[in-house]
């Protein structure tokens, strides 16, 4: 077990890539602490996978350095790294016996008989499967076949890490909720460090204690579920966690308030000056609809269980609510927004306040 | 579903039974008249009933012929099956390369039997061919049409030549059929390149090894214009298989009694080996899925 250091790391798959837009995952300096649990969440081809490989050292960054503990792993073999990996489909060893597939790592490795047996005993009663270990792996089901794939992967104490690649996309949604609790106890029992790459937000957020957002071969943000949500530093990361995700209104700074078209919403800091596109941005969860605040016009609201959702037009641009149950919407339809919640951002990517406020907190 | 029942779509299959009948029965008839009867020509046959069969399965001739033919589809399988698997796993697996190499593959597959013959023929003549002469000239002794064990060597060596592509072609094709992601497993598994071998290749390639077996052992078994044409089945019968034998004896003699009591026998050896194969074949995957 090691803590896993990023350091310059980029990768291109193009023998000779030119600008940014040839790199698969563009220039970072990360550090992953010993024992942490990880969701790397983004959506499809932002790079996650790609980044996963580089740890596990199936690909080989065409840039920068990855180092375990101390030590320089950047050229070794994937097998001297002495990681796990669990892919999103599954893969297992048809002809070898249940039994036989999970002891495949610790046999590799020149354990001895009895550990081994012990271990897979272990590991089979974690993934439910103990009355079929003699049975041939070939026959099972995919879900079968895929928390075998999750049992190999854990079956080694000693790995530096354990890496999960969408590992439940294959996997009954019962099951899903079960295996993901398993992996958390298992976490918390041995204290591997984990990655887990999902792009289901719910997945990573529950799963987690750090949750790191890629977008665009970039990691935008490696911060707790709750900074995720009320600070996202970019706003893809707004966008992409939350349901629905962060409102952005393109707005003009003056002093402690945003101009937006003919309104002007208070912040409750200042921010100092901005350059090129700036937006603020409120979770649909800190809008509030009721009889007073600022015009807009409802389109529709959706019911979808425990709350609805109000789809409205303010000041020309699109905004979403979450209006509480019992609550109505009345025939003036008014948004206030909950003060010191309001992010903004330059470009993209969010700035700090200079100074806050006017009792805002 | 219910099926409709009608005694008439019996019928149906009428084309077909009299293209078979046309394209192979009647013609296996014929033999089989020859094998239980004799004729001195003039189209009068005579009852000969068993006497024929009787004949060839007590025939040393057939015997030994026999024994060589299993030798060598043993000696030919024992090499060709490996060197194909070998191959297989060192052919570049994109690119270029890969179709380049694919196309030499099936180079030697297109080529006619009889061109084979008569290029392993030339080839290995110790006066004017490139082998033989290459061989002399370094001083070992070669002479195919002189001694049995070059005389086998060259045919082994031309069958080698000729069909290990097959096996390989085969192979090639079980181990593009493996997701990348098997090997990845396996690196993070930490398994040696033999385990990567024995658990990931070798059962994927399974299915295409078993039918590349039966038809080297079928091709092989009744192999006939090769060796034919390079050594004639000399020198004195060292390299006679039992096509060369048979048709020895059907169109050189013209003993056609016994040569259609070999047919008939050699056909059910072949029926009886295949259909072997085909049994352990299934019943291997039966188990498998168990």
């Amino acid at each position: 077990m090691s803590r896993i250091t990023l350091s310059k790391l980029a990768h291109s798959y193009l023998p000779n890539p030119k600008g940014e837009a040839d790199y698969a995952l563009k220039e970072m300096d990360h550090v992953w602490q010993d024992g942490g649990a990880y969701a790397l969440l983004g959506a499809s081809g932002c790079g996650k996978t790609t980044l996963l490989n580089i740890i596990s050292g199936l690909v080989r960054p065409s840039q920068g350095r990855v180092l375990f503990g101390d030590r320089d792993v950047t050229d070794a073999a994937t097998t001297e790294r002495n990681i796990a990996q669990v892919f999103q489909f599954p893969v297992v060893y048809d002809t070898m016996t249940v039994r036989d597939n999970l002891a495949f790592p610790l046999r590799n490795r020149g354990m001895d008989a009895a550990y081994i047996a012990k271990r897979v005993g272990q590991i089979a009663q974690m993934i439910g499967m103990e009355d079929i270990l003699n049975r041939k792996a070939r026959g099972l089901t995919a879900d079968a076949k895929q928390k075998i794939s999750l049992g190999r992967g854990m079956v080694r104490e000693d790995v530096n890490a354990i890496l999960f690649d969408e590992p439940l996309t294959v996997i009954d949604p019962h099951m899903k909720w079960e295996l993901r609790t398993q992996l958390k106890s298992l976490h918390r029992e041995f204290g591997h460090t984990m990655i887990y790459v999902t792009h289901d937000q719910t997945e990573a957020l529950t799963f987690a204690q750090k949750v790191v957002v890629m977008h665009d071969g970039r990691v935008v943000q490696m911060g707790t579920p709750e900074e995720l949500f009320e600070t996202p530093a970019h706003t893809f990361v707004g966008y992409f966690i939350g349901s629905p995700g962060m409102n952005l209104f393109d707005a003009e700074l003056t002093g402690t308030e945003a101009r937006l078209g003919t309104v002007s919403v208070p912040l409750g800091a200042t921010y100092g000056p901005t350059t090129g596109r700036t937006q603020i941005g409120i979770r649909p969860d800190y809008v509030t609809v009721s009889g007073e605040g600022l015009p807009v016009t409802v389109k529709r609201v959706e019911d979808v269980g425990r709350h609805r959702i109000v789809r409205a037009e303010f000041q020309g641009q699109p905004l979403n609510a979450i209006l509480p149950e019992g609550m109505t919407v009345p025939a003036d339809p008014r948004v206030s927004f909950a003060p010191g919640k309001i992010n903004v951002y330059a470009n993209d990517w969010r700035i700090a306040p200079a100074e806050k406020v006017g009792g805002a907190s | 579903m219910d099926k409709t029942q009608n005694n008439k779509a019996w019928f149906l299959v009428l084309p077909v039974l009299v293209l078979v009948a046309f394209s192979a029965v009647l013609p296996l008839m014929t033999v089989v008249n020859y094998a239980f009867n004799d004729t001195f020509g003039n189209n009068q046959f005579f009852w000969a009933g068993l006497d024929w069969f009787e004949d060839q399965i007590t025939s040393d001739r057939l015997h030994e012929a026999l024994g060589r033919q299993v030798l060598f589809s043993l000696i030919i399988l024992a090499i060709e099956v490996p060197l194909g698997i070998f191959i297989a796993l060192n052919m570049p697996k994109s690119g270029f390369w890969a179709s380049f190499c694919l196309v030499l593959m099936a180079l030697p597959l297109l080529i006619p039997f009889n061109v084979v013959g008569t290029i392993w023929q030339i080839f290995g003549r110790v006066d004017i061919g490139l082998l033989g002469h290459t061989l002399a000239a370094m001083g070992i002794d070669y002479n195919y049409t002189n001694d049995p064990i070059d005389a086998w060597i060259t045919v082994v060596v031309m069958d080698v030549w000729h069909w290990t592509s097959l096996v390989a072609l085969l192979c090639y094709a079980g181990l593009q059929s493996i997701p990348q992601a098997y090997y990845q497993a396996a690196r993070i598994d930490q398994a040696t390149r033999w385990s990567v071998f024995r658990y990931i290749e070798l059962p994927k390639m399974k299915g295409v090894l078993l039918i590349a077996v039966l038809l080297r052992f079928m091709d092989s078994f009744m192999i006939y214009t090769e060796p034919f044409v390079v050594t004639g089945g000399g020198p004195g019968n060292s390299t006679t298989f039992l096509s060369i034998d048979l048709a020895k004896m059907a169109t050189g003699q013209f003993d056609l009694g016994p040569a259609a009591a070999f047919s008939i026998m050699y056909f059910l050896v072949i029926l009886l080996i295949s259909w072997v194969f085909y049994t352990v074949m299934t019943n291997l995957d039966r188990e498998e899925a168990r």
